[in-house]
């Protein structure tokens, strides 16, 4: 009984986080900005939700820490590559920014 | 000898996903799980580890033990901020890339330093040159790379550090 409770509340704040995170990439103004709320929302997001299930279901719970674990270690590997990516392909900062160390290093 | 404790590890550490996800206990199962992670890591164990067996010392997986809780708890102080900055009406960010120094050396180390810096407040790591990470940072606060790295992968590097070295 209990850990149904438990589990439905971590799910519902997986949800809002993933909600949150598709607001963030919608407002907004760059590709770089809509990596980091994209990135930290999902990631807790995702986490939570799949934890949250394997507390209901205690028979899978070990292997929804596993899981969530892997995402842990891989999805801001994508972030990375996605930033990285588009840096080279020339997007540019929002007009908003206030540093640009990564592009100076490169002019020299 | 190296290899044979890399081969170990490696083994090890497939036997426990084995026992994690198969979820039983017979004795068939334990059995074949020990063959297949043996014969598996034979082949590849010089892409998982450097170190070997040396990685399993008491010390390192009591502060891999501490890592994970605290890591979970600067995901959930970053998401915190995310969710601030994007409900509040003038989105209050400030955006711009810095670049800092690690202390890290081990390609293990950069990556962990690296997801790290992702995962927690307003910090996400675009490049990696050698032992300087370019950071885009949502709200720069200072521009100097000596006080950067300190604001942002200090308190990760003090255990990482113990970690792995």
């Amino acid at each position: 009984m209990w850990n149904m409770i438990f589990g439905e509340i971590l799910i519902l704040i997986g949800v809002i986080f993933l909600f949150l995170g598709s607001l963030g990439v919608f407002r907004m103004p760059d590709v770089y900005n809509r990596l980091q709320a994209g990135t930290k929302c999902t990631t807790l997001g995702a986490f939570s939700t799949i934890v949250g299930v394997g507390i209901i279901e205690p028979s899978w719970f070990l292997k929804s820490l596993v899981i969530a674990f892997f995402l842990l270690l891989t999805n801001p590997v994508a972030a990375h590559a996605i930033g990285r990516a588009s840096y080279k392909m020339g997007v540019k900062l929002t007009e908003k920014s206030v540093v640009d160390q990564y592009g100076e290093e490169k002019d020299e | 000898m190296k290899n044979i404790s890399r081969w170990l590890y490696t083994a090890i550490i497939m036997f426990i996903l084995w026992v994690i996800f198969t979820g039983k206990l017979d004795s068939e199962e334990l059995i074949a799980g020990v063959v297949i992670s043996l014969v598996l890591a034979l082949f590849t164990y010089r892409y998982f580890t450097e170190k070997g067996l040396l990685n399993l010392t008491p010390k390192k997986i009591f502060c891999g033990i501490i890592y994970f809780p605290y890591l979970i708890w600067e995901m959930i102080k970053a998401n915190l901020d995310v969710a601030y900055r994007v409900i509040h009406p003038k989105l209050p960010i400030k955006p711009g890339i810095v670049k800092i120094k690690t202390n890290m050396k081990s390609d293990l180390g950069k990556l962990l330093v690296a997801n790290s810096i992702t995962l927690t407040p307003g910090t996400f790591t675009l490049d990696i040159k050698d032992d300087t990470l370019y950071i885009h940072w949502i709200n720069v606060q200072t521009t100097d790379t000596e006080e950067a790295s300190k604001a942002i992968s200090g308190r990760f590097e003090r255990c990482l550090k113990r970690f792995l070295d």
